[in-house]
């Protein structure tokens, strides 16, 4: 049975991606008690399938490392994995909140050995390849992921598979017993960190990613090119494996779009910029790369990273919003049309591989959050008073790079302090 | 020139947009275009027309008056929506083309023998009859629009289809002669009449 030891003087953070995990170990740091509740089976959230950030071009794994470290020396932080918020009752200074534990089927024996994985058979969509790989039935999410302990897929619960596991297990980690439960504890404060998804590529209909399989998404495109991703870093089209050469970007797919996202996604721009340096270094002079934009939106320091992007002869622009994507049947190459405004040419290029830059959609349900809340149109968490003692941290509150997530989160940790030290200060 | 094409000339100098804001219907939206291209990709006719949605909002922001209003674009729209659909900032791109063709026809500045134009004054001349449409008159004045020569042609080409509408009663050889109207045709004539009379007081105004 989980315990969770809480007053109101804890802080919850829900949410265990880059924003939660920051604003969980600052205000930890600080002295306070913090329970992180995260519904993955490791912590670092969508930063950890990642191959590098902008602009820098460094590796997330590199700040992940200390950030876990910092989690792990910590004495103030209870991580609880594979667990949701159900529910959440009182007010600031005084709520108690309801968790879902989602069993494991490993506890914390485990060494991280992988015997158990060696041992099954079962093979499973890789859920941290977006659906690119495959994983086994007894799994490790990532290689450095956090809790590092494996995971049993309920999926083989029941079978051969599951006793195979066990059985391989030389420290008796592997528990098929283990039961969904539901603990309930005190907290004097909420911080909010449900992060982003990615953009639903089937609703944009005209760009046919449910149709044609060399059309991809940018997070797909992630793994895509990191080395330990589902092709070993090699960009290749899905449809016959062939390495793919000539690589359009489709800017704004679902962002800026009455359509679908009211809102500006912001990254998404730096992304592709990104991205096209991952096609350079993975081709060479070989490796064309032509986006397609509305307008760039590289603020600030970003404008050399763009304009040292413009200057790579391997890189083109064009200023349009594709109007569809068709598909040469004989060689499954997409096809883009559209009409581009400086000049008002109609086109339709042949590429290998089309990315969709797909938006960030707010992780936020309204209509399931556990209490009422102000969410504006866009869908993210508003700075109102009477969200009361919850604040929203990184992409629950805005779209935001991992950079801005992070101040963002910095910030919601002391707002979180204050009303606990309020609490603290009655209490005596 | 008409008179009123001077005097909005005169008194929207270099702000055509302005015009267009004032004068044609959802022209308001002309500025909310940020010339992704969308509308201009996805228009199924895009390729036959010399000027897009997007190159004619361009345009007017440009204060392109003449090159736009004298435009053979806005009267190819066949209403089928793809770019309201598309637009991803919900501009009403149909309904501003028809503001734009009626603008411009208002104007006296549609392109000469431009069919759409045309097709729309012969039968608007027709409905206002008999405040209804008198098919076989219709059919018959399109014909003929070009001569008698051409019209016996034309007429001569669609023989069949005009005698299987016959057969099928959707057609009747009658109504040739005056045909068949609504009860107080004086009445809509009136009412037309004074909604031409409030439309005009309206864009007079702005003149």
């Amino acid at each position: 049975m989980t315990e969770v030891i809480a007053t109101n003087q804890t802080i919850l953070v829900v949410g265990g991606g880059i924003s939660g995990l920051t604003a969980a170990l600052e205000a930890a740091e600080t002295g306070k008690q913090v329970v992180l509740v995260e519904k993955r089976p490791y912590v670092g959230g969508r930063v950890t399938q990642l191959y590098k950030y902008f602009p820098k071009l460094c590796f997330p794994t590199c700040g992940l490392e200390i950030n876990q470290r910092r989690a792990k020396m910590n004495p103030n932080l209870t991580i609880l994995t594979m667990a949701e918020v159900t529910d959440i009752q009182g007010d600031a200074g005084n709520y108690t909140a309801s968790v879902k534990i989602s069993p494991r089927y490993v506890n914390d024996n485990c060494t991280g050995c992988g015997d158990c994985a060696r041992a099954v058979s079962a093979e499973f969509d890789d859920e941290f390849n977006y659906g690119l790989g495959k994983r086994k039935g007894a799994y490790l999410p990532h290689r450095m992921a956090h809790p590092q302990r494996y995971v049993i897929d309920p999926a083989i619960l029941g079978t051969d598979e599951a006793e195979k596991a066990k059985t391989a297990c030389k420290v008796n980690a592997v528990d098929l017993e283990m039961q969904e439960e539901t603990v309930s504890f005190k907290a004097g404060a909420v911080v909010w960190a449900t992060g982003w998804q990615p953009y639903d590529a089937n609703k944009i209909q005209p760009y046919g990613y449910d149709r044609f399989q060399n059309v991809v998404t940018n997070v797909e495109f992630e793994r895509m090119a990191d080395p330990n991703g589902p092709t070993g870093g090699k960009i290749l089209r899905p449809s016959d494996g062939e390495v793919a050469k000539n690589i359009a970007f489709i800017q704004c797919a679902g962002s800026r779009d009455k359509n679908h996202l009211l809102h500006c996604s912001r990254i998404c721009c730096m992304a592709t910029l990104k991205q096209t340096h991952y096609v350079q270094e993975a081709l060479g002079d070989e490796g064309k790369s032509t986006i397609y934009y509305i307008d760039i939106r590289a603020i600030d320091r970003f404008e050399d990273f763009y304009q040292a992007v413009r200057e790579n002869p391997n890189v083109s622009f064009i200023k349009s919003k594709v109007a569809s994507i068709t598909q040469n049947k004989e060689n499954s190459n997409p096809v883009l049309n559209g009409v581009d405004t400086e000049g008002y040419h109609r086109y339709a290029n042949e590429h290998d591989l089309v990315v969709l830059a797909v938006g960030m959609q707010p992780s936020v349900d309204k209509a399931s959050f556990p209490v009422d809340i102000v969410i504006n149109e866009e869908g993210f968490i508003e700075p109102a008073t009477e969200n009361g003692g919850i604040f929203a941290a990184g992409c629950s509150s805005d779209a935001l790079d991992v950079n801005r997530a992070v101040q963002q989160a910095t910030g919601a940790a002391l707002r979180a302090i204050q009303v606990v030290n309020r609490v603290a200060g009655t209490e005596g | 020139m008409s008179d009123l094409n001077s005097a909005m000339t005169e008194r929207y100098h270099n702000s055509f947009l302005k015009e267009v804001e004032a004068n044609v219907e959802e022209g308001e939206w002309v500025k909310m275009c940020m010339q992704c291209g969308v509308c201009a990709g996805s228009c199924p006719l895009g390729n036959a027309w010399e000027h897009t949605p997007q190159k004619l909002f361009m345009m007017i922001r440009a204060g392109k008056r003449e090159a736009v209003l004298s435009s053979d674009a806005m009267w190819m729209c066949t209403s089928c929506y793809n770019c309201i659909a598309r637009c991803p900032r919900g501009l009403p791109i149909t309904h501003i083309m028809h503001g734009l063709a009626h603008y411009a026809k208002r104007l006296g500045l549609v392109p000469k023998n431009q069919p759409t134009a045309q097709f729309s004054q012969i039968f608007w001349d027709n409905l206002m009859k008999k405040g209804r449409v008198n098919e076989l008159k219709l059919g018959l004045a399109i014909y003929f629009k070009d001569g008698f020569g051409q019209g016996i042609k034309n007429a001569l080409a669609n023989k069949q289809l005009g005698q299987n509408m016959m057969k099928a009663k959707r057609m009747n050889a009658m109504e040739f002669f005056g045909g068949h109207s609504i009860k107080d045709t004086g009445g809509l004539q009136k009412m037309i009449k004074k909604a031409q009379e409030i439309e005009d007081a309206k864009i007079q105004g702005n003149s």
